[in-house]
């Protein structure tokens, strides 16, 4: 299981500019809703909440993913670990299909991906103690003994800083940040290398989500964890992701890593994200132009033809309306799908149109 | 949930914790690591203490036993046939030989009554459980599977839209035959009367389960589950099933007095047990002509039945309260 993988890993990484492994490997992902209406339930349209998206996360780094709320990036990583039937795509965690792997050996590649939850306290089984949250993970895979399931529960516990002698209380007793710490423990569980934290912190109050953020640097550090952490907290990404992946209505706008994609933003959207972010400075505050974007998002069952952003861009041009840009590499590992940056606009759009 | 025999003495896990108490705030790791600390103990035993706490449920719990006992073994003590018939004390009222007195063809009413509990009691536990099993398992299936979903809530519907009443008598009149023949008069008679009232009271518990588990499908904790890998039959036993106790316990508890009562429209129609064989509802309906002359006859059955409903409906409403664990401890 561990070593699984590890000569595609290798062989891809060869003509990349990262030495490092590849961990997850998104392709074309797409994740439609069906839209039925009228009685028969027919089939009318979709809601497109993930539309063509790729990219890959390197083994040991954090990808923050941000995006206004819907824009799909909670729905991205939850169909990253099939918790949803994906429409199109291919994903390859740990060199293994996950997209359209059968029920048998899903089940057996839970144990390399889990997921930390945003509502803490809707993750967790209200009528479950701490210890038999934390145990199912085991019960379900592993044949350890009771005792040496106590020993890993008492181990995880500690891992994530709740006090041993919690082990027998339910989530209601507990604070925000502590149910979060249940919920990464239960992540823990298993050993996995890739997790998805979808906006782990959004419920939490700001002195706890610095130790929330704390505690998962820690353990990918300790542990070489791979993160998905999907948040709409831009200065909070800023702080734990190595690079930054922007979606836009179910699409890549941007992806580059983290100093390049703050400093130099291409994707008009970005610039006009990243300037909402208040500065604590209130000189340079008062001098900070924000870029305000009208009118509303599109809504995904009927995006506008052309590139996504076109109906609010304010670099519009008339290409944007008609032909969809292609998410490309403009500067060394900064990818931008935006006809800005397209080396030679008419003719590479000829292309993509058709 | 869990294995019952994996229960701690409870006297283990005070000493846990009292251990943890003395050591104070400011221990060492090192301590703490050899430190034995209380392993996770039994849910079932927070179930319990929960329990003890709610006054109304051990009362209805005391009164439900008191009931049980009393019919069970009361019999055996307090040894007059309730189908002996002595025309020299008909009608008559309590004395010694008849503590609740007797009825019109000189029966012993106390002796009737501990008889009759035994049929009515087990009628409407069975019949609970039956409609109760029945309820929850097309509820949950039905909320939980989409594909089921349609079929099994038309068939509710149907189910439904039938006229009770007339549907009982019907199976009665079918059946009644056929099976006291084969299991023997009185053993076909309960296990007719049952399932009838059974099959026939499943409805509002499946929809309601049903209700439950579409919103608690939902729920985070399931999406969770789903991540880790849990299977569809364990997801409902481990996550759905404890989650939708509340509605159920009020679901089995009014069950119960449902089905006492229904056993005994059935006696009164003369399509239950045959006439001599005493039940509370039989010998409530046969009291109600009598009703002016001696009080009694009326007043014991109705008393009978009044406290079990009641009492175990208090029980229910603890056990509702012990399962969640976020109303313990109030």
């Amino acid at each position: 299981m561990l070593d699984a993988g590890e000569g595609a890993g290798g062989a891809l990484a060869g003509h990349d500019t990262d030495p490092r492994r590849k961990l997850v490997e998104v392709r074309g992902l797409k994740m439609y809703f069906p839209i039925t209406s009228g009685l028969l339930r027919r089939h009318v349209g979709d809601v497109k909440a993930v539309d063509n998206v790729s990219f890959d996360i390197y083994e040991g780094e954090t990808l923050g993913l941000v995006g206004e709320s819907g824009c799909g990036k909670s729905t991205t990583g939850r169909a990253l670990l099939r918790l949803y039937e994906v429409t199109d795509g291919v994903v390859k965690i740990d060199g293994q299909e996950v997209a359209r792997a059968d029920a048998r050996t899903l089940r057996r590649m839970r144990t390399t991906m889990q997921m930390v939850f945003q509502d803490p306290q809707a993750s967790l089984n209200p009528r479950m103690t701490v210890a038999s949250i934390i145990s199912e993970p085991l019960d379900e895979h592993t044949r350890l003994s009771k005792k040496e399931k106590l020993a890993r529960i008492y181990e995880l516990m500690d891992a994530v800083g709740l006090n041993r002698t919690f082990a027998n209380r339910y989530p209601h007793e507990f604070s925000g940040g502590q149910r979060q710490r249940i919920g990464i423990a239960r992540a823990l569980a298993l050993n996995p290398k890739f997790i998805v934290c979808d906006e782990p912190i959004a419920a939490l109050d700001v002195s706890i989500q610095a130790q929330v953020v704390n505690l998962l640097e820690e353990l990918q550090e300790k542990l070489g964890l791979t993160y998905l952490f999907i948040s709409h907290d831009l200065s909070m990404v800023r702080h734990i992701a190595d690079r930054v992946a922007v979606m836009y209505l179910g699409q890549m706008a941007e992806l580059a890593p983290r100093e390049a994609l703050y400093s130099t933003p291409l994707h008009p959207y970005t610039e006009a994200l990243l300037s909402a972010v208040p500065d604590p400075d209130p000189a340079v505050e008062t001098r900070r132009e924000r870029i305000i974007l009208s009118g509303d998002v599109p809504s995904p069952a009927n995006p506008p033809k052309g590139c996504n952003f076109c109906t609010r861009c304010p670099k519009v041009l008339p290409i944007c309306k008609d032909v969809e840009p292609v998410f490309r590499e403009v500067q060394p590992r900064h990818y931008v799908a935006c006809h800005l940056y397209d080396p030679d606009m008419t003719q590479d759009a000829g292309a993509t149109g058709a | 949930m869990t294995d019952p025999n994996e229960r701690q003495d409870p006297r283990a896990v005070g000493e846990g914790l009292l251990a943890e108490a003395t050591l104070g705030p400011d221990h060492d790791p090192a301590a703490e690591m050899v430190q034995h600390i209380a392993p996770p103990r039994n849910q079932w035993w927070d179930v319990w203490d929960q329990f003890k706490t709610h006054k109304g449920a051990m009362f209805g719990a005391a009164i439900f036993v008191i009931i049980f006992v009393a019919v069970i073994f009361g019999p055996y003590v307090w040894r007059v046939s309730p189908s002996y018939i002595d025309f020299t004390a008909m009608n008559g009222g309590p004395s010694l030989a008849h503590p609740l007195g007797t009825d019109p063809l000189g029966r012993d009413s106390l002796a009737r009554l501990m008889t009759g509990g035994r049929i009515s009691i087990a009628v409407g536990v069975t019949a609970m459980l039956i409609s109760v099993f029945l309820g929850t398992l097309v509820g949950v299936l039905a909320g939980y599977s989409k594909m089921l979903d349609g079929p099994l809530m038309r068939l509710t519907d149907l189910f439904l839209a039938l006229p009770v009443l007339p549907l009982l008598l019907v199976m009665v009149m079918l059946f009644r035959e056929a099976l006291a023949h084969l299991m023997g008069l009185n053993m076909g008679i309960f296990t007719l009367i049952v399932t009838a009232i059974g099959i026939t009271s499943w409805m509002h518990a499946a929809r309601i389960v049903r209700g439950e588990v579409l919103a608690l499908k939902e729920r985070e904790f399931v999406l969770a589950a789903r991540s880790i890998g849990t299977p569809p039959w364990r997801m409902i036993t481990r996550h759905i099933l404890p989650n939708v106790l509340s509605p159920v316990m009020v679901a089995a508890t009014l069950g119960i007095a449902q089905a006492i009562i229904t056993e005994s429209v059935l006696s009164f129609l003369g399509l239950g047990f045959p006439p001599d064989f005493p039940t509370w509802g039989r010998l409530l309906y046969d009291g109600i002509q009598y009703m002016q002359q001696s009080p009694g006859l009326v007043i014991w059955p109705g008393l009978a039945i009044s406290l079990t409903v009641l009492s175990v409906n208090y029980i229910g409403d603890g056990l509702r309260d012990a399962l969640d664990p976020r109303v313990r401890g109030r």
